[in-house]
């Protein structure tokens, strides 16, 4: 099941086996050149320094503590401490909680947004269930024409209005829509955005009472989509969007190159919004369920 | 973020006062802090690391000079190395256009990077200079690409080519001929974004480039972009050989961190910036200001070079005149409003001042003053011509009237009264230094 993040991560996990195995190598003790190069390891997975030097810090205390540091317990250390950090929220998503289940899709420009909302279309439809795409972003240029050809692609129907009008018109006649169709799964899109735009947060924060109007209760999950090639920033965005409408997961995209997408462990770790989802390439098929598990033995290896 | 980088280098270089030269331990000290900050600010670890040495080196044995604190002169030399690093004062804002036109730009990158936003960007600002262009969609891959690329065309007037569909080398060939055809000056081939690990894709840059030999291929990369940059601009420098960068949605709150990884990797120039997504969204870039970006120093230069360009010389100096005669009114007042709104949202303005960004931070909603003066330009709207040049006239009822006019309570309208007498005395001081120097200095020293 995780084969793929694994093939993708190999690449990856190659890397830093063989920086962690070329550290170990030879050394009898853990001395401060190591240390430094095993930091240089974790800051170039896009840990973020605050972490790293958390990790090294508590990494430091406990060894210590042993009358003979072993060099080759780095690696075990690492790991037990990476994954308790990323499994401390499970990433579990239930679409049969609520019928029609409500997923609202939001992050920057260019992360992926519109190609994630196509997989998540295509994994439901094999699950059987009748699922509504929402063209929510009305402001981007041929935003709509693109959701379109997912649609199309899925086979599922989308409600749209014309480019440029209110995304919370679209919203509500989507979720209406999708109560009078009997749908199951309901998937709304939305325009990119930065962060740090007051009004268009605002926008979002209305847009979610829109939703709540059509349907109380919904939506049952707001993904952050975030991409693997962002840096520390990504741990802004994951702020600011949580403040304003309430992160209930992030799907990390763009795994499948050489980036590690490592920021997901300081924004599970400081704001508790757990990993769902990660996309591995452009194809519909190319979306798996996030397993801390699988991701961090895949930075490591065995 | 420099406010605290340069509290935190004061500490540690107090007990230095009065030594006079920079010595070794205290420089580690210092640039522990600086390795911080870049780090934050998302510098590839590694180049962060030869920075620093080369920064200590500098540092070492240097004299402090009498005008600065120690602390200051460490944050001056490694803001100096990083403008050189990234280019100096070289702030080079556009492709060199060919003496043989068609001029033909390749832009490349990751997807997502937003390559199809700045082409049009680029488009556009040619346009404005009057230049002929013609766009090219490359990118038959990605749903709607195509559809995007020619509504963005559409909207500033330029024709895209997007025949044969399918064939990104065959539609770069046809745009060309037809720019030819057509005496164009510029070409912009706008190629589908892909990982840089996708050999398919870099075959088919590779191809578009064997065959139209672009007098320019500019790598178009998010501001955002972590660690990775470093390898992603390796790989597409190897690949297509890159003659410069644009760097993407600096818009937002990224430090930029990446463009000083992707600099020491390539060494190419970086020729603009973009920031938002409108079509006038795109600005060259100043190696300077990108420095202070990166340690978190605010824009200062960027504030006061807006400034002059909203404010024409005659303009400040009739303002500066109008704030002395007693003439001065509310027509006038919100022509001034206007003039500051046209510099872009107070949440900008306020973004390049040093120490504005913690300041910022307390405040929950950035664009209040945004909205502020939203209303006053509604209360002023609501005004009749003989309130707004005699405000004296303004009764009860007339305030009355004028709060139900524009949407707000006759609090708000005292208010602004009381503002606008506030504002034409504090003017008064300030224009006995007229024109465009007086508010420059007003900036400055802010």
């Amino acid at each position: 099941m995780f084969q793929r993040l694994g093939q993708a991560l190999s690449k990856t996990r190659q890397r830093l086996k063989a920086g962690i195995e070329d550290l170990i190598l030879g050394k009898k003790t853990i001395d401060a050149d190591l240390i430094e190069r095993l930091e240089g390891i974790l800051l170039g997975a896009d840990l973020g320094v605050r972490t790293v030097q958390r990790l090294l810090a508590t990494l430091h205390d406990r060894l210590d503590r042993r009358e003979r540091p072993d060099p080759s317990r780095l690696n075990t250390f690492l790991k037990t401490e990476l994954l308790t950090l990323l499994e401390k929220k499970p990433g579990r998503f239930n679409a049969a909680a609520a019928v029609p289940f409500v997923v609202m899709m939001v992050g920057v420009n260019g992360v992926g947004k519109t190609t994630t909302i196509g997989k998540l279309a295509h994994r439901f439809k094999g699950e059987g269930k009748a699922v509504l795409l929402v063209a929510g972003d009305t402001f981007r240029a041929a935003a709509i024409e693109q959701l379109e050809v997912w649609g199309q692609r899925v086979h599922c129907p989308v409600v749209k209005h014309q480019s440029g009008s209110d995304p919370s018109a679209v919203i509500f006649d989507g979720l209406s829509a999708a109560k009078a169709r009997g749908m199951d799964v309901v998937i709304v899109d939305t325009a990119g955005r930065m962060h740090t735009k007051f009004n268009l947060m605002e926008e979002l924060k209305k847009m979610k009472r829109v939703m709540d109007k059509a349907l109380p209760g919904s939506p049952h999950e707001t993904l952050l989509i975030l991409d693997a090639t962002t840096g520390q920033n990504a741990l802004s965005q994951a702020g600011r969007f949580h403040e304003a409408i309430g992160v209930t997961g992030v799907v990390l995209t763009k795994l499948d190159g050489t980036a590690k997408g490592g920021v997901v462990v300081p924004i599970t770790e400081e704001l508790g919004i757990p990993v769902k989802w990660v996309g591995l390439g452009e194809g519909m098929e190319d979306l798996e369920d996030f397993s801390a598990r699988d991701f961090v033995e895949g930075l490591f290896g065995d | 973020m420099l406010d605290r980088l340069s509290e935190k280098l004061e500490s540690i270089f107090k007990k230095l006062r009065g030594r006079g030269v920079l010595n070794e331990a205290d420089i580690d000290a210092a640039l522990k802090e600086v390795r911080l900050a870049l780090l934050e600010a998302d510098v590839h670890f590694k180049v962060v690391k030869d920075f620093l040495t080369a920064i200590r080196q500098k540092a070492v044995g240097q004299e402090v000079r009498e005008s600065l604190t120690p602390g200051q002169q460490v944050v001056k030399i490694v803001w100096e190395e990083l403008r050189r690093l990234m280019g100096g004062d070289l702030s080079d804002g556009k492709p060199l256009l060919s003496p043989h036109p068609p001029t033909i730009v390749m832009l490349v990158g990751l997807q997502g990077s937003g390559k199809t936003t700045t082409a049009a960007k680029l488009a556009y600002r040619f346009k404005q200079e009057g230049r002929r262009i013609t766009l090219a969609a490359a990118d038959p891959r990605r749903p709607a690409a195509v559809d995007q690329l020619v509504a963005l065309g559409r909207q500033i007037g330029v024709e895209t080519q997007t025949l044969p569909a399918n064939d990104a080398v065959g539609v770069c060939r046809e745009a060309v001929a037809r720019a030819r055809d057509r005496y164009d000056d510029l070409v912009i081939l706008d190629t589908a974004g892909r990982l840089h690990v996708d050999e398919a894709l870099m075959a088919e840059l590779k191809s578009i480039k064997a065959e139209l030999k672009p007098h320019e291929i500019l790598l178009v990369a998010d501001a955002m972009t972590g660690q990775d940059a470093v390898q992603m601009a390796e790989r597409f420098h190897r690949d297509v050989g890159l003659t410069g960068i644009i760097l993407t949605k600096l818009d937002g709150d990224a430090r930029g961190g990446a463009v000083l990884s992707i600099r020491a990797v390539t060494g190419i120039p970086v020729k603009f910036i973009g920031i938002g997504e409108k079509p006038e969204a795109l600005e060259p870039f100043h190696p300077d200001r990108m420095a202070s970006r990166i340690l978190g120093m605010g824009d200062v230069l960027s504030l006061i070079e807006r400034a002059e360009e909203v404010f024409s010389n005659d303009q400040a100096e009739a303002a500066a005149r109008q704030w002395q005669t007693t003439a001065f009114s509310f027509e006038d007042f919100r022509d001034q409003i206007r003039n500051v709104r046209k510099m872009g949202s107070l949440g900008n303005l306020l973004g390049m001042l040093p120490g504005a960004g913690r300041l910022m931070q307390g405040v929950s909603n950035p664009e209040f003053p945004e909205r502020e003066l939203t209303r006053i330009e509604a209360i002023i709207g609501s005004m009749t011509v003989q309130e707004r040049r005699q405000p004296g006239v303004i009764d009860g009822g007339r305030r009355k009237r004028i709060a139900g006019g524009s949407g707000t309570t006759a609090q708000e309208v005292n208010r602004l009264l009381k503002q606008f007498l506030q504002t034409k005395k504090l003017m008064k001081t300030l224009s006995r230094s007229p024109g465009r120097s007086g508010l420059a200095n007003l900036l400055r020293s802010l």
